[in-house]
């Protein structure tokens, strides 16, 4: 609880500057810009609550994409690092191929694949799992890697199989690993999400934000953005709660 | 000091666990090499079956590279080794479980599953290898600490826990690289009583590397002193009493005093050749 209090403090006293800034129209003068379009941190709050029903559908439709596209890149990112990890010459073909393609944007990517395949959930979800996938297997494959030979070598000489030190030792010492890439992949979803919906959707907290900019419904926008943030803390929270439960040992 | 005196209460073993002959092991005219670099030439090693042989040199003269041949992790550029009636890789590696210098035991798995790994890794499961392992933990006072986490113990418990593990494996032939390098002198002398009464209690062919020649002298039956790079056996001196019960009486003997002097200048000597 502690820790929490010193960021809030920061948050409450930013909000406050801003609350002040925005309803004396200090801001919007300097901006030059009618004072609807920038809402107080008060007019943000009011068009949470009011809008919540329709926030949290739309919350919803998103927080689907960014779970299950990690879902997927968690098990596409752990077997294909597992592959990687047990054959030297796979890994030597493939790893600086799998480097190169994350320098293609998913700005570009993102509309290819609503062509392709329309405005369901699947696009949306091919789009999370491929962000999603590079941080998680390159974290899990270092985790695989970074095992203590000498451990390998007791192994052996007590008559342990290739799949039982693969499990009873490089899995648990990639683990943290897994976590940590885990945690990357989390926050880069929700962005993944969000562009995925604004290359074609009918519904998600990016389109409307998409929606509500256009025609100039900025309270709302912020509002969304809110929610986005929230999903973004809480994920974040669960992950390290998880990762204290199972990874017991450090 | 004597194993009850400090503490290791070991309880009188019952018909060994290993009524077997025992394995012997032998190594000839071993040569290795890194690289360009010839760090094991023309090495000769007999161990008789449950015999104990000591092995001291410089660093970096291959003992540990030594341990690695026996126990089937690696072949050798030359010569032959042999555990047993095995001449092949797998054949010494079934015969042999290696304990390396760093005790190695698994964070996330409690004391005595690391020690259990072996059965473990064989099928058994986890409660009967925990059941055979807890017989071993009593017997080697570590009765209590069954569900510790390797972080809770003292680096002595931990060098017990994995020399327990390497027991526990029940291959004939134990390669100890450096067992007890990383502990304080006390413990180390401790843990000296504590192995030799072990090995009393449970006889196997063992092949123990030592940077401290004290210690090769009085846990092996002999020593052999080896050469700077590239290894090579200088000298083979027979210890005046092995695994005796009172550690500190042993070591201070005259005897055992002269044979330790003459391996420190077999070492100086060679050294500096």
């Amino acid at each position: 609880m502690r820790r929490w209090l010193l960021p809030a403090l920061v948050l409450v006293a930013l909000a406050g500057a801003w609350q002040v800034a925005a309803s004396t129209g200090a801001l919007a003068h300097l901006l030059r810009l009618e004072s609807f379009l920038v809402p107080s941190p008060a007019e943000i709050a009011s068009s949470l609550w009011e809008n919540r029903g329709l926030l949290v559908d739309n919350a919803w439709v998103t927080l689907r994409e960014v779970l299950l596209g990690l879902l997927c890149a968690l098990a596409a990112g752990l077997g294909f690092a597992v592959l990687l990890h047990l054959s030297e010459t796979l890994r030597r073909a493939t790893y600086p191929l799998l480097v190169a393609s994350q320098a293609i944007p998913i700005l570009v990517v993102a509309p290819i694949l609503v062509v392709w395949f329309g405005y369901g959930i699947g696009p949306k979800l091919a789009i999370v799992a491929l962000i999603c996938f590079f941080p998680i297997a390159v974290n899990t494959l270092d985790g695989l890697r970074s095992v203590d030979p000498e451990a390998v070598k007791m192994m052996r000489t007590l008559d342990a199989s290739r799949r039982q030190v693969l499990w009873r030792v490089e899995a648990p010492t990639s683990l943290p690993y897994v976590f940590s890439g885990t945690r990357i992949a989390a926050a880069v979803a929700l962005i993944g999400a969000v562009f995925a919906e604004w290359a074609g959707s009918d519904s998600g907290l990016g389109h409307l934000i998409l929606q509500d900019n256009a025609q100039l419904e900025t309270a709302r926008v912020f509002a969304a953005v809110v929610v986005l943030a929230t999903i973004a803390i809480v994920l974040f929270g669960l992950l390290a709660i998880a990762e204290r439960r199972v990874v017991t040992w450090r | 000091m004597t194993a009850e005196a400090n503490g290791f209460a070991i309880a009188e073993a019952s018909p060994a666990v290993h009524d077997s002959p025992g394995v012997a092991v032998s190594v000839h005219d071993l040569g290795h090499r890194y690289g360009e670099l010839q760090t094991i030439e023309r090495l000769d090693l007999e161990v008789p079956a449950h015999g104990v042989l000591g092995l001291v040199g410089p660093s970096g003269c291959g003992k540990s590279t030594l341990l690695e041949m026996i126990a089937g992790l690696r072949e050798p550029a030359a010569g032959e080794v042999a555990v047993g009636d095995a001449r092949d890789p797998r054949g010494r590696l079934a015969r042999t479980a290696l304990m390396p210098q760093r005790d190695m035991l698994l964070p996330w798995l409690a004391a005595i599953d690391n020690a259990a790994l072996a059965l473990r890794n064989r099928g058994a499961r986890r409660r009967p290898a925990r059941h055979e392992a807890r017989r071993l933990f009593e017997r080697f006072g570590l009765a209590g600490f069954e569900l510790a986490r390797p972080a809770e113990l003292s680096g002595g418990m931990r060098q017990r826990v994995a020399f327990l593990r390497t027991l526990l494996s029940g291959k004939p032939v134990l390669a100890l690289d450096e067992p007890f390098a990383s502990l304080d002198a006390i413990t180390r002398a401790e843990m000296q009583g504590w192995l030799a009464a072990a090995l009393g209690a449970d006889p196997r062919t063992v092949v123990l590397v030592s940077h401290d020649v004290e210690e090769a002298l009085y846990l092996s039956d002999r020593v052999a002193v080896l050469s700077a790079r590239p290894g090579r056996v200088i000298e083979e001196l027979s210890a005046p009493a092995p695994r005796a019960a009172d550690r500190d009486a042993a070591v201070t003997d005259r005897a055992f005093v002269a044979v330790r002097e003459r391996a420190m200048h077999a070492l100086r000597g060679k050294v500096t050749a």
